[in-house]
């Protein structure tokens, strides 16, 4: 959906990343990023410069100075951010207590009302109602022709001729639900511009007299930077209840959505998803916000590494890495750590080098259950073997294999392993020291003092 | 939620300012009294986010102001309209040019992401066309999209304008090659071909508008003569990818910038100009037939950094 923006912050992130502690400086520069990556995304550079002072205030903070990995704590502080503006959880449109429950779409031209509507209807339907839709567009040549296609094919009734008045067809239609007993009422309004009085005046007639429940405006998840003129225009105008995203199946990233959330306050209901009717959903804030940022379950791992793991042992671990004097017990230490957060290779994305291992031992990532064999193989070793693997020749390779229960091959496995992750420290060791701009980049945490 | 309540409002008393801002032009800004400082950059940088043009083309140019006044060349705010206007008409120079409808028939495909405007800018086209005097066909390929094929015709008959079509759910491709071969054989003038829209990320969507294009050149050597992105001007960031994309899959002539009329001023063609080198051939400025018009830098550039 956004993968777009995500991709972005998560490169801008990643980079941070490796930054250990952070300063305010560092801070202010990820969000330099965080604000272009933002803009390119069409959120409004008014919501941007909000957006980003409230996350500032927040990641300068003591939490994230003192957290292991403030990359991703400072990806938290965005995500919580970015949910909380998009609104705290998922928005039903209750129905009427007195049926039909009437819903309006408004919207611009081309932003996808009628589709909209036809998908709505079906929503409806397939929860058990009987819905019915009003074809009030009156204006673009055939849109009455279009939701009738749409509503025969879907076997769903639409009101609405040729030469009536679209207040008429709502008129007329909030009748007809009422008393054929059909519900919610669907009422497809001419696309217009936000500055078109005259026909703001028709939508306004048609809310005082059909008094719809729910005032949805309509937009193109592709929009710029006018989503915020657009919907406050329209809000200001006619009202507007909730939002529905349309098109966001495209590589859009629908930063629009959060403008117009954080312009009018009011909540994104759905989003469309696709040219057919059945491709709509109900827009859930916390996915879109852990979308944007490409975080997913990685923020979860945040939450249980910071449960699971020993802060003073991952500082000796960096520390081990740094002097190369890092063993086969530390190897073992690492492993277990693993082993209680949950699957490898998600737990890649958010170790301190996470990122750098990723596709490199590629067997590590998808072999959890070498976890179990390479402990064992470990434990079957001498305490000689574990600080001095080089030690490690044919016969004793047989004898830990023996005594661990495993093969020959395994504990070569395990060994490549080993030596792999030592020789890609040494690489970002010697990065270091070569790309100066890349300094603390890579990998390593860079410990103070 | 109390947070989201208290900024909104704020957030809405600001840009109505923003607004009056950009409707009044810069005049306010670009008080010849005011210093040129950060401030002022950042401000002219959001002037130029606002109206779409992306933050990398604003800082570009905001960079290039700030190199002018570096030089001395920039002393006194007021000197940045002229400068800004300079700088987007250098970008522009050379992105208006005219459709070439020289061939006859001239075959003219219209595409784009859904909802931009195909069908109206096709019908809008064709009604010009036939103004000056032309023989025109439209032929309806959007043969998915409910009554996609009754809007164009409605629209035929509103121009006077003959409308080749099939069935609802027919091979475009075949409308296409009956359109072509009934375009040559009656000896229209041109041909404007509708097509269904499509988001540019759906592969199997782009290959069989590459296949249109395909029956259309193997039918007609060197046709189509012009390929044009419809691009409504609410469109962000987004527009790039989309003629990106579009440009990718079958080669653009050109790009028709619609709904100009709203409050959007388009900017993201000037991106599009810069870095793909596509012209921009038409612009939709309002619903009325004699609202398309034929892209002007001046004019444009005129709205985007509005005058003095």
């Amino acid at each position: 959906m956004l993968d777009a923006l995500s991709t972005r912050l998560q490169t801008i992130f990643d980079r941070l990343g490796g930054r250990g502690r952070l300063t305010e400086e560092n801070v202010q520069e990820a969000l330099r990023e965080v604000r272009l990556a933002l803009l390119e995304a069409d959120v409004n550079f008014k919501v941007v410069k909000t957006f980003i002072d409230r996350v500032k205030a927040r990641a300068v903070g003591q939490d994230v100075l003192a957290s292991l990995t403030p990359g991703h704590q400072v990806v938290k502080v965005v995500h919580d951010e970015l949910t909380a503006l998009l609104g705290g959880s998922g928005h039903k449109l209750a129905p009427a207590s007195h049926p039909p429950t009437v819903i309006m779409l408004i919207g611009l031209q081309g932003s996808g009302k009628t589709t909209t509507a036809a998908k709505l209807a079906r929503m409806y339907r397939t929860q058990g109602q009987h819905p019915l839709l009003a074809a009030a567009d009156t204006y673009r040549p055939a849109a009455q022709d279009q939701l009738r296609t749409l509503g025969e094919g879907l076997g769903i009734p639409v009101i609405g001729a040729a030469g009536q008045s679209p207040l008429a067809i709502c008129r007329e239609a909030r009748e007809a639900a009422a008393t054929r007993g059909l519900t919610p009422l669907i009422l497809d309004t001419a696309g217009r511009l936000h500055i078109d009085e005259a026909m703001l005046e028709e939508l306004r007639a048609i809310r005082r007299e059909v008094a719809p429940h729910h005032v949805l405006l309509v937009l193109d998840a592709m929009t710029g930077q006018d989503a915020v003129t657009v919907a406050d225009r329209f809000n200001q105008a006619v009202g507007i209840d909730a939002v529905a995203l349309t098109k966001l199946d495209g590589d859009s990233r629908g930063g629009a959505a959060l403008s117009v959330r954080h312009v009018t306050g009011r909540p994104i209901a759905f989003v469309g998803t696709g040219e057919k009717t059945d491709a709509l959903e109900p827009f859930h804030p916390d996915r879109l916000a852990a979308r944007i940022l490409g975080m997913g379950d990685v923020l979860s791992l945040v939450e249980k590494a910071q449960a699971t793991v020993d802060q003073e042992k991952a500082e000796e671990l960096v520390r081990k890495l740094r002097e190369d004097a890092f063993t086969l017990e530390d190897f073992r230490e690492q492993l277990k750590q693993v082993r209680q957060l949950g699957p490898l290779d998600q737990i890649l994305g958010m170790l301190p080098f996470g990122k750098m291992l990723k596709g490199a031992p590629k067997d590590l990532a998808d072999e959890s259950a070498d976890l179990g064999r390479f402990d064992a193989i470990i434990a079957s070793m001498t305490p000689g073997e574990r600080r001095h693997p080089e030690v490690i020749n044919g016969s004793r390779r047989q004898r830990i294999a023996r005594g661990s229960g495993t093969s020959v091959q395994d504990v070569n496995r395990l060994l490549k392993q080993y030596a792999q992750l030592k020789k890609m420290m040494k690489q970002f060791k010697g990065m270091e020291g070569k790309l100066p701009r890349m300094k603390n980049l890579p990998g390593f945490p860079t410990l103070r003092g | 939620m109390t947070f989201l309540a208290g900024l909104g409002a704020r957030l809405r008393e600001g840009l109505r300012r923003s607004q009056e801002y950009l409707a009044s032009g810069l005049g306010a800004v670009l008080d010849p009294e005011r210093p040129i400082d950060e401030a002022l950059y950042t401000e002219l940088e959001e002037l130029l986010i606002a109206a779409d043009l992306g933050a990398t083309l604003a800082g570009d140019f905001t960079n290039r102001a700030r190199e002018e006044a570096m030089f001395g060349t920039l002393t006194r705010a007021n000197q940045l309209r002229p400068l800004f206007r300079r700088f987007l008409l250098d970008t522009l120079a050379g992105a208006a040019q005219p459709l070439h409808l020289d061939h006859r028939p001239a075959v003219v495909l219209m595409l784009g992401v859904n909802g931009s405007g195909k069908t109206t800018t096709a019908a809008k086209l064709a009604a010009a066309l036939k103004g000056s005097g032309k023989h025109v066909l439209l032929a309806a390929a959007d043969t998915f999209r409910a009554a996609a094929i009754e809007q164009l015709q409605r629209w035929g008959e509103r121009v006077g304008v003959e409308v080749i079509h099939q069935a609802a759910g027919s091979d475009p491709a075949a409308v296409v090659f009956d359109a072509v071969k009934a375009a040559a054989a009656r000896g229209a003038d041109a041909l404007i071909v509708d097509t269904a829209g499509r988001l540019h990320t759906k592969t199997n969507l782009m290959d069989e508008l590459a296949k249109l294009k395909r029956v259309i050149e193997r039918q007609m050597p060197g046709a189509p003569h012009e390929s044009l992105m419809v691009l409504d001007a609410p469109t962000g960031q987004n527009g790039f990818a989309q003629a990106r994309m579009f440009h990718e899959a079958i080669g653009l002539t050109g790009v028709a910038l619609t709904k100009l009329d709203g409050t959007a001023k388009g900017g993201i063609v000037v991106r599009i100009v810069r870095e793909l080198k596509i012209p921009i051939k038409l612009i939709g400025v309002g619903e009325g037939v004699e609202d398309l018009q034929l892209f002007e830098p001046e004019a444009f550039v005129d709205a985007l950094v509005p005058g003095e």
